[in-house]
This record gives C-alpha cells, structure tokens and sequence, in this order.
C-alpha cells in the first residue's frame, strides 16, 4: 500500500485515501470542435505507458478533496515527488517515499 | 444588494428547523442509546479501563467555503464567528462553536443546533468574495469515543497514525473509518470526537461496538 | 503416556502444567510450552503425515516455519477446521484436535501409499500434466480426486465461531525476528527513544539462543535473552510481540504482522478476545533479522521419519526436553551441526557417528566431539537411509574430495535418527517481497537479500554474518542506525560489546547433494522438496527434458510450490539444477519469495470486515419506518432501499401490481432519499452546469427545474439528473443513487484540472435532505392537506417548478418533477425531521389509498413512461441519440461542452447505432428476459446476427401487457417491425418495435 504526501495537508497518508486519477498534464484541447477524431482519440484514449517516471494525477478523496499531481516510478513504485495542480515539480522537496535504498548495514 | 440578489437569496437558505413540536431524530436515534446508557447504570460499569462512546446529536454543521489568501476573507470570518480561522489540519473552538480546517478553502463549523439559520445569515452577510455557505446539519452526527482503549479502537479503524506525537490536541483529520470515513479531532488527552455521515451512522455505530467489545464498552450522554 | 519416555530433564516446558490433546483420533500427553510437533514426538508418534505425491510416511523435520513434513489439519469442529497448519509452529493447548493432512483414507494406511509404492515409476515430474490434463473436460473430476488422496487439508464448512482483527501501526523501526541480531538491534534502537515493533513468529523470543550452549557476557543464550527481554519490556516506545509472523513486505515500507493471539489458549482465551490480529504497520525503517533456515542434505531416502534438521534436534533436546530418538547418526558439512551431535551426547543418548563430507572439519568442533568420544568419518556421506516408517540405519561411504562421487564400499550404521546440516540459508523471503533479486555469495554458498527500493537494514544471519558474535554486533549496529534514520540517537553513542564464548566455526563445503552408488536416476529416492515430492532424479528429468530456466524447472517439478514455498528444498534444487546444466548456482539463478512467508488464516485476513459489518450499509432517515413495514430491500450501491412493500401473502409481484396501480390511480409515497444531491454555489455554477450536461442552462430561472444528462469526453452518458435554481448563483443538483460520488469528483476534477479560475464550490448534501416523493393524481390534495405556504394549484406551480414552504411543520423545498409520468411532489427536509413528516403525511393518507411503493414499482412506473435508468439502459457505450434523447442536447451553447465533440466522432453519427426503443411482445403475456439479444430471423444458423438486447423489461399492471425497452441496430428507423429472441428452448419471442413510451405520450397525467 503506497504512502502518497497530499501537497495540501502537507502529510502521508495511506493510499486508500486516494483515488488513482491517470496520467497527468492531459489538457483539454482548447477548441474541441475543430479537434480531428484521431486528435480527440489522443485525448481521451491514448495514455503513455513509461517504464520509469510517471507523472500521474491523484485525489485526495477520503481528505482535502483536492486533486495533485505525482511524479512515480513505475518499476519501484517509489514516489520522487507530488505536487499541487498547477505547479511545477520540485524534485527537492524531500517528500519522497520509498526512497532507493539500501540494505544499509 | 440588488432587489433581484435579495429576492435570490432568500430563497436560497431558510430556516430549516421547524418552529412547532416535531419530534426529531438523530442518525441514531433507532439505537436508543438511552436504554445502553442504562444498562451501564445497572451494571455500575467501570468505565475508567474501557472505551466509552456518546452520540453528541442534532448541533448545527455549516461548510464554509472560501479562498483563505482572499482579502478581507478571514478577517471576515473571524469577525462574524468570533474565531481564528484555523490552519491546516487543525480546529478553533470556543467551547460553543468549533470551527475545523478540512481543506484549503474549506471549513466545517459546528455549533448548538438552533444557530444554524442565524450563522449562516450572518457570514452570508460578512464574507465578501467568491464564497459559500451551506447547512449540512441533517446530514451528518458527532460521536464521542473517549476512555483509556480509545486509541486502540482508533487504531483498529483508521490507517492514519493517531499517536501523541502526530495527533496533538485540537488536530483535525479526514480519513478512513471502517470501511467509511470521518472527520476526527482530538479534544483531549483520552477524548476524541468523530464527525460521521448520516447514512453510515449505523454502521459506524455498529463497528465501533464491535471493535470496543474487548476492551468493555459504555455508552453516555 | 510414552511421552515420559522420550522426556528428558531441563528444558522450557511447563512440567507443572500438563496438557491432553488428541492426534488422529488418540489421546496425547504434553506439557504448557511444547508445540504440537515436540509433543508428537516427546509420545514418540514417528508418522505425523503421508507425502503429496508418493504417499510415503513422513515425520517432524524441522522446528519452525521450514516445516515440510509435519502439516496438519487443526480443530475439532466444522467452525474451527485450520488447514495447513506446521505442528512446529502450533502451540499446545489443552485439548487440541488435529488430524493429518495428508493420507487418505488414513496415515498408517494409505491407499496413495500403495499405488505410490507400486508404481512411482509412474509418476515422474510433469506427471499430472502429462496424465491428466487430457481429455480437459476431465480435469475437475480428476482434480477432486488428486486433492482428496494427496491430501491438500480441507476448508472448514462451518461459519468461523471466532474473532479476528485489524490493527494500524506506525513507528520508527520495525525489527522482524527476535534472535540475537534482533534483540540487540531493539536494545540499540529502544534507548534512542524510537519506536519500535519487535516481533517473532516463535512463542517466545530468542530464536537460536533458546537452545545453543553459547555464553554471552558469561551467561547461557536464555539467560541472556531474558535479561534483555526485561529491558525491551521497560521501555515504553518499545513494543514487542511473540507468535507474531512478518507475512508480507509491501511497497513503502508496509508490513503485515500476523499475530496468534489467542491460539495458544483456545477455549481459555478471554471472552470478547480476538483469536489472531493482523497488524497493518507502516513503519520509518524495516530491518530484517530473520535469521537463516537450515537446508537438509539430498540422500537417498532424506525423508524417512527419523530424518532431522540438526538445528532442530537441539533444539528438542534443548528447548523441548524430547529426545527424538535414541541412537543418532549426524551427516554434516558445517561444523555448526556438530551441535547437534553434542547435545545429543551431552543429554546421555549415544551418537553413533559424525558423517562429515569435508576433507577437514573445525578444530572446535572436532575437539568438542573427540573429547567425548564421538566417532568422526570424514570425507564421507550418508547414501542412504533403511527404513520406511523409522529409520532403522544409514549407508555410509568414502567420498571423493568435491563429494560427487562415492569411493570407498558402502557400511550400514545402525541407528534412528538421522541429523542432516547441508549448510544455512538465510532467510531472505521479506527481502525478496519488495522486489529485491537475491545475490549467491560464494563465500558462504548461499544467497543473500539484493538491493532493494525500501528503507531496509539487514543484521545477523539473513546477511550471510552466522556468527553469534557477528550477529550481536551487527545488530546493536543496525539498530542504532535504523534509529539514526528516524532522527533519534541516544547520548550513549557507545555500542555494547558483547563477550562471547561460542565455538570459532570454521568453513562450511557448498554441499547439497549426496551421491549413491546408484546414478541418481536409479538411486532411491533422494528428495530436494520434501511437501511437493520433488526429487533429484525428477529434477534431472526436468533438464534433461529441455527445461533449462530455474523458473520453468520450478513449474514442471511443482519445486517450492508448497504452503512452505520451498524454504528447505530451493536452494539444494537450484544447485542441482546447475550442476545437471552445467553451470554456476548464479547462473542458474533463483526464484523470488512472494508473500506471504507463511500461510495467513483467511480470518486474519478479513479482520472484522466480515457479517454485518462486511460492507457499509447506508440507511435513510426512513430506514426504521421501513423495517417495520417489512419492505424487502434490495441492495443500490452500498444503500439498502426498500424494494417493495409486501402485504401478507402477497408475492413480489402482486405487492408492484398493487403498489403501481396505486400510485397510478390514487398516490403513492417512495422514500427517494437516496439521491444524490449537490449543493452548487457561485457566479459561474450556471456556466459550469452548461458546461457538464449536454443540455443549456443559461436562461433556467430562480424557482425553475431542469433535467440533465452527464457524458464523459467520449459524448457516451453517465449519468443524469433534475438540478434546480435556487438563485441565479446556486443550483441544487440530483444525481443517480449510485452515481452521486462519481459524480461530486467528476465536478471536483474539472473545476480543479481544467477550469480553476471559475467560480464555483460543490458540496454534498445527499445525507442532509431526506426526499420523500408523493406520486399519483391524488398527491396534491394529499400534499395540500399537510403543508403550508406553497400555492399547489397548477397555474402557481407548475410542472419543473420548486417552491419552499413547510410539510408537517418542517420548513420544506418541493419539486414538482415526476419519474412516473404522475403529478409528483418531491418533498425535501433536513433528515433529523423526516420520519415526523412522513409519519404526518401517513396519518392523513388513508383518506387517499396512500400506498408506499419502492424501487421495484418505480421501476415499472417509470418504464411505462419510457424514462431511462442510467447503468440499466446505459452501459457507457450510449449516446443521448442512441437514446433517442436528442432533445437534451444542444448545439448551441458556445461553450463546447463535455460530451459533445464525442459524440460528434465518425462512429457516432453512424446511423445504423444500437438505438433504444419499445418493445411489445405480440403475446401480451410474455415478458421478455432484460439481456435477451434480437434476431431478425430466428431460423438463421447459429451464430445469428445480433441486432441488440433487452435492457429493461416487466409486465405493465396498468396496461395489462408487458412492456420493455432495449436497443436495435438502427431502431428509430424500424418502428412497427417485428424482431425476434430466441428462448433457451429453441423457440423464439416476437416483439415489435414501438416508442418506449407507453403511457400517456402528451403527458397529460404530470401537467396537471
């Protein structure tokens, strides 16, 4: 079970807070009526499916109700950072979790 | 105000309690707490090493939405209310009303059931700006669970880490209940209070029984 | 009772405290203190069970979670049946019941037995996929039998009588085993003043301490293990659990702990106490002190009752005061098994002879067995065992220097116990839960955790450190750095050095496989996994037969696919499986642990989560009301709403005959509380509600209603619903009962994603306003007479209009919208006063024939009228066109709302779609089955040509005839044709295609 950092409440929770919203930075198109069908398809259908970093939207159902975006490895499931809608990602943030490791002694 | 706003919005709220003798019921009121609460008598239970629970029922419950970095907007509300608007995860009370951070522009305040119309006339009239105030009062129940197993009840409950270092007093926290949620504020060293909905008040009731049932069980006022 | 004989003096048991317990139907003495598997053999039961595959009889190996042999099926009754339980790990209590699991139709005499004696040729690996798998459709038949003479357990029958639960955690550091290693990390980490979870599966803390001759600081392992056990105790961020087994390591650092309880007590137990707990921990830091497992020796007939772990005949002698025998051969490659053979010595049982496959063993060791007088035969193996239900004696012969050849002529060696130690695996299984690939040590041939993505630390034997020093200072080490991570450190930075007096052990040999004068493929059976019966011969099959990858070797010999996954049997498979290949361990690879370590009762499992308290159960303010009314509920997302309202004798449907000709003729009442309802406020809610449904919002006026319908990008609906306008800037929206969640985040996720500048704040007050919706041509004199302050004629509120007033005194929001094509009220108060208001509307019903109706008449009510129930004539694969609710969309809202450029897409404006239409069987009586599929020509050849099937379907008490809707490819266009469904029985249904609207096309009945 992941342990996500909700960038509002400024705290970890368990993952059962949240509700797994999909790839991130999915923008609607401006002027849909003049988008193609194959450009709609990308819209609503077709998703990366990186093996690595995964920017990825989030909901903090069972708290703040406010959605944010992550940045998760999809092999390790580890979470380099999350963010609020709108900002950029601080890898810095020092929020991660499951951080790479160790079998440190 | 325009007379077409005024028109508006006094349609938009009302009074919702009714001013007659109508017999009201809380979420629990088909538990009949009341007659637990005897048995508790009888028995001349110990309550000191168990887990005790109250329903706190009826209080008035307004969100408060607004944008908190907004001008004038907490001033605003701490004007009308008499209280600091609270910061993340955390409460303000003033022993009548408690008003709860549950989001960044969002707010539940409770308060004795009879001043939920009032309250809400009167920050519909103070908060300036893109704001919202709504009466949720039927639709959710306070219950109390104190007593020295409280917090392992809590633990059986929620994954959320309720340990003294994590959960000081007057913290506020939306989580898991169960397989339902609530709004949980810590009110003192061995007390808890928990801000439940309506249609899951019965099985919250039920599944706080059930995981007190170890530690001895009493049910109060 | 035997057992006296095989007991010895010393020991943990509790003498004072004698147990009676009953195996396989005879009556057992122990003791408090002893685990099924010593009081087994302290009564000197040798058989505890029969092999999967071959039927051969086994005995008690080990002494922990590595048990292989001893599974057996615990309880006495249908309620309290455990399958799979290691007699090692069960704690004895007075009256236990358990049974063998395997050995049908009994252990000591076994049908499986003979057939496996017989005819083991037979049955070589890949056996049941080759034998059985042919013809598939026999497979169940064959399966049942396979399961019921190998012997899988049974499943208990009964519901389980006893309590389980869930706890929640979260601490600095969690330390899984409570060995040395894990004692002296807790005592590091404890003083920091973090955190921590101490936990062992075993009864007691200590692990190998509890049993081992070795000093710490001048006193034995238990004395020491107790001294520290007090300081932990002392300490309150310090919790520390015994019977507790680490199950699984999950990502971010969560850990599930399986505590027994109360197992050890059974009917002792406190009422009201939990059986076991499975605890939910998300910790800082996890550190692994698991310890190391041993692996047993592959020789001819390894599995013989008799047949040891050395580790654990000390562990008898010492912790459990059994002898498990009376003349002991050891068969080592270590010298730490040398133990084994002077404790057994030192308890006063004759050790026949040390049998050690090195060339040199460690001056110790050596010295410690010459100096009593213990034969040693170096250079030299045990190739076979004699015996079949005991070992009578072994084989014992010279090998070469590598130990993969015999040399010298054979000599027996009388005996009945045969001690094996091929060497320490650590174990690594937590590790390999969080996706750590092992790495093989060559130093100390064995594999140790690989790096992982998780915050672990590793101290003692899982890290390949096996000496009692090493594992001591490892974990004072790991302790205090674990709690260095968490951000605490103690004043008394200095480690503890420990003095210890423990043998200087010297190199282990790589040794997994002992060789027979025989090739291994003519040899006795020498097994590698003992619970699947998988052998060294089976697996040089495997290779031979072109299975070249551990993991397809692990498939076709069914190798570690026990309940104990393989924790004595992989690692000496693996080096077979290399050396058959002709490559390195490494290179031959491993197979990865996967939770849990050991089986998990499914109790634990489910916690408390199970009965009444499986799922929520939602109720309305009227719930109560309704039970009393004997309403039969049916079940709407997680709400129990009244289905129908039976009165005595009547079936379901006569109760919906009743309840809709009522409501038809008269009024009916329906408890619709469970709507959902979205409170809606700010300047731009009336933009955002044009934005969200397909139809326009813009000119809706204060006091006015409107329905909606809600699609998703893809212009396919999801949901629909009435929203009202309270104000120009505040709407009050209704959603379906099950999709007012969906729907509330559906709005959230656009608001916050795409359209934050816009304002606008959602709030749900489903829970807040109970809705109670009088229907039927009598509703409004019945509303008139129990309200105030609302105008009903029909000029002053009209149809779709809300006016506030009071209902029974309670200050009220009315809706005049219908969902049965009737003049309708929907009545909404704040839920603490519903039941008052209903009651009141009740008391002044009767004069009206008020008749409550549930879900199951408003469905009919409202398919009479055509009115569409999203997720029942919806399946997201529909347009509002499909619909035929074209009248809901509009092309002329500037803003392009969600929904329209999907519909918008080549494939939607096809005209040949699925569409909804009516549907009139030609036989009046006949109803058609909801999910039928019509046909055009029920004559033509299967598989017809399907032209869409039956969404909704009753019979029409109003209209004397049964009615229903569903979709046909290109319907609109096909009124009045005749299609057909075909019937299970090979005759078909005639029904023509018509308007979904049955009743009342002009809508005469609502605008009224």
């Amino acid at each position: 079970m992941l342990y996500i950092h909700c960038p509002y409440c400024e705290e970890h929770r368990s993952e059962e807070e949240f509700h797994y919203k999909g790839q991130a930075h999915i923008a609607r198109p401006d002027d849909p009526d003049n988008c193609t069908d194959v450009e709609w398809a990308d819209f609503i259908y077709r998703r990366d499916n990186p093996r690595g970093e995964h920017k990825e939207q989030w909901y903090h159902t069972v708290g703040c109700r406010k959605f944010f975006n992550a940045i998760r490895d999809t092999q390790s499931y580890e979470i380099k950072t999350t963010y609020k809608v709108g900002e950029q990602p601080d890898m810095a943030a020092g929020i991660v979790t499951g951080q790479q490791g160790s079998n440190a002694s | 105000m325009s007379d077409r706003q005024e028109r508006d919005q006094t349609r938009v709220w009302m009074q919702q309690l009714p001013s007659g003798d109508v017999r009201v019921e809380s979420p629990l009121y088909h538990a009949d707490l009341p007659s637990m609460m005897a048995i508790n008598d009888d028995a001349g239970a110990d309550t000191a090493g168990g887990v005790a629970l109250a329903e706190l029922p009826l209080q008035a419950h307004l969100v408060i939405r607004g944008r908190a970095e907004a001008p004038g907007f907490q001033e605003s509300l701490t004007q009308a209310l008499g209280l600091q608007v609270p910061t993340r995860l955390s409460s303000v009370s003033d022993g009548s009303q408690t008003l709860r951070w549950i989001g960044p522009d969002e707010w539940l305040l409770t308060a004795p059931a009879s001043q939920a119309f009032d309250i809400e006339t009167k920050l519909r009239a103070a908060l300036p700006g893109h704001v919202a105030v709504v009466d949720v009062s039927g639709g959710n129940t306070i219950l109390l669970l104190s007593g020295l197993h409280a917090r392992s009840v809590l633990k059986k409950s929620t994954s959320y880490d309720v340990s003294d270092r994590n959960f000081p007093l007057g913290k506020v926290v939306t989580t898991t209940m169960g397989k339902s949620q609530a709004v949980i504020r810590r009110v003192d060293e061995l007390g808890w209070e928990l801000i439940i909905r309506r249609s899951f008040a019965d099985y919250l009731w039920l599944w706080l029984q059930d995981a007190s049932a170890e530690y001895g069980l009493s049910v109060h006022e | 009772m035997s057992q006296t004989n095989l007991r010895i003096s010393g020991g943990r048991i509790r003498r004072d405290r004698p147990i009676a317990f009953t195996f396989n139907g005879h009556r057992y003495a122990g003791y408090e203190g002893d685990t099924l598997a010593s009081a087994l053999l302290a009564n000197g039961v040798d058989v505890v069970g029969r092999s999967f595959k071959y039927s051969r009889p086994r005995g008690v190996m080990g002494m922990g979670a590595e048990e292989s042999n001893a599974i057996v099926q615990l309880g006495a009754t249908d309620a309290t049946e455990v399958p799979n339980v290691r007699a090692t790990q069960q704690a004895l209590y007075d009256g236990l019941v358990a049974r063998s699991t395997n050995g049908w139709p009994n252990v000591n005499f076994d049908l499986m037995g003979l057939v496996g004696a017989l005819a083991h040729r037979l049955m070589p690996p890949g056996f049941y996929y080759k034998t059985f798998m042919r013809p598939a459709f026999l497979w169940q038949s064959y399966e049942t039998l396979i399961r019921k003479a190998a012997g899988m357990g049974s499943s208990p029958v009964a519901p389980d009588v006893d309590r389980y639960d869930h706890m929640n955690h979260s601490v600095d550091v969690v330390i899984v085993g409570a060995g040395p290693a894990g004692l002296a990390a807790a005592l590091a980490a404890g003083k920091t003043g973090a955190t921590v979870i101490l936990v062992d599966e075993q009864e007691e803390v200590g692990g190998q301490l509890l049993h081992r001759q070795a000093k710490i600081d001048g006193m034995l392992g238990a004395d020491w293990v107790e001294q520290a056990l007090s300081i932990l105790l002392s300490l309150p961020n310090v919790t520390v659990m015994a019977r507790t087994t680490a199950t699984g390591y999950h990502d971010h650092n969560f850990i599930t702990l399986h505590e027994r309880v109360s197992d050890h007590l059974a009917d002792q137990a406190p009422e009201q106490s939990v059986r076991q707990r499975m605890h939910r921990v998300r910790a800082q830091s996890v550190l692994l002190a698991t310890g190391a497992i041993e692996r047993p020796l592959v020789l001819a007939n390894n599995d013989v009752p008799g047949c040891m772990l050395a580790s654990a005949v000390s562990a008898y002698i010492k912790r459990y005061a059994v002898m498990p025998g009376k003349d002991l051969v050891l068969m080592t490659a270590q010298d730490d098994g040398y133990r084994a053979a002077i404790d057994w010595h030192d308890a006063g049982h004759k050790v026949v002879a040390i049998i050690d496959a090195r060339v040199t063993a460690g001056d110790d060791c050596t010295q410690a067995a010459r100096s009593r007088g213990i034969a040693i035969f170096p250079q030299s193996g045990v190739i076979e065992v004699i015996g079949t239900t005991r070992v009578k004696a072994v084989k014992v012969a010279a090998l070469s220097p590598n130990g993969e050849q015999v040399v010298g002529n054979p000599q027996t060696l009388i005996c009945d116990t045969l001690a094996m130690s091929g060497g320490w695996s650590p174990a690594i299984h937590l590790s390999c839960h969080t996706g750590a690939k092992p790495e093989w040590r060559e130093d100390i041939a064995a594999f140790v955790p690989g790096l992982t993505v998780q915050k672990q630390w590793l101290a003692g034997s899982v890290k390949g450190d096996f000496r009692l020093a090493d594992c001591l200072s490892a974990g004072s080490e790991a302790g205090t750095a674990t709690a260095a991570f968490c951000g605490f450190t103690s004043a008394d930075a200095v480690a503890h050095q420990w003095q210890v007096d423990d043998w200087d052990d010297g190199p282990a040999m790589a040794y997994f496989h002992v060789p027979h004068t025989k090739a291994t493929s003519r040899a006795p059976k020498q097994f590698v996994d003992f619970q699947t019966d998988v052998t060294a011969a089976g697996i040089e099959m495997a290779t031979r037969e072109g299975y070249e990858s551990i993991e397809h070797v692990k498939r076709y010999t069914a190798m570690g696919f026990g309940t104990d996954q393989g924790k004595t049997g992989n690692i000496n498979g693996m080096a077979i499986t290399a050396r058959a290949l002709g490559k390195t361990i490494p290179e031959t690879g491993t197979t990865i642990f996967r939770p849990n370590y050991t089986p998990v009762t499914f109790g634990a499992v489910v916690g408390r989560h199970s009965g009444q308290l499986f799922d929520p159960e939602r109720y309305t303010a009227l719930h109560r009301w309704h039970l009393a009314r004997e309403a039969v509920f049916e079940d709407v997302g997680l709400w129990k709403r009244p289905r129908y309202f039976p009165l005595a004798g009547e079936t379901m449907d006569e109760a919906v005959a009743r309840e809709c000709l009522a409501t038809r003729n008269g009024v009916g009442i329906l408890d619709a509380s469970t709507l959902g309802k979205i409170d809606i406020q700010g300047n731009d809610a009336r933009e955002f509600l044009g934005r969200v449904y397909t139809n326009a919002w813009a000119k809706l006026a204060v006091g006015k209603c409107r329905y909606g319908l809600m699609c998703g990008e893809d212009g396919m609906v999801f949901d629909d619903g009435v929203t009202a306008c309270l104000a120009d800037n505040h709407f009050a929206m209704t959603t379906t009962t099950g999709g007012a969640a969906r729907v509330l985040e559906w709005l959230e996720h656009y608001h916050q994603t795409e359209w934050p500048d816009m304002e606008v704040y959602f709030t749900s007050v489903t829970d807040h306003w109970a809705t109670i919706t009088l229907s039927g041509p009598q509703s409004r004199a019945l509303l008139a007479e129990v309200s105030d302050g609302i105008d009903l004629s029909g000029d002053a509120f009209k149809y779709l209009d809300w006016r506030q007033g009071s209902v029974a005194g309670v200050p009220a929001r009315v809706f005049r919208i219908s969902f049965t094509g009737e003049l309708s009220f929907e009545i909404n108060v704040q839920a603490h006063y519903a039941m008052h208001v209903w009651e009141a509307i009740f008391a002044l019903g009767d004069r009206f024939g008020l008749t409550p109706y549930g879900t199951e008449s408003m469905h009919v009510l409202r398919a009479e009228k055509g009115f569409i129930i999203t997720g029942q004539d919806t399946d997201g694969s529909v347009t509002p066109f499909d619909l035929g609710m074209g009248w809901c969309v509009s092309d002329a809202k500037p803003f392009s709302y969600i929904g329209k450029r999907g519909m918008a897409r080549q494939d939607c404006i096809r005209t040949d779609r699925k569409q909804l239409v009516g549907l009139l069987t030609v036989d009046p009586n006949q109803v058609l089955q909801e999910g039928a599929q019509a046909v055009d020509d029920p004559e033509q050849t299967i598989p017809m040509t399907q032209l869409g099937h039956v969404t909704s379907s009753y019979f029409s008490h109003c209209l004397q005839r049964s009615i229903a809707m569903g979709f046909i490819r290109n319907g609109h266009a096909r009124m009045g044709d005749i299609v057909y469904y075909p019937n299970l029985d090979g005759t078909a249904t005639a029904a023509e295609i018509c308007s979904p609207v049955f009743l009342d096309p002009e809508g005469a009945r609502q605008h009224v």
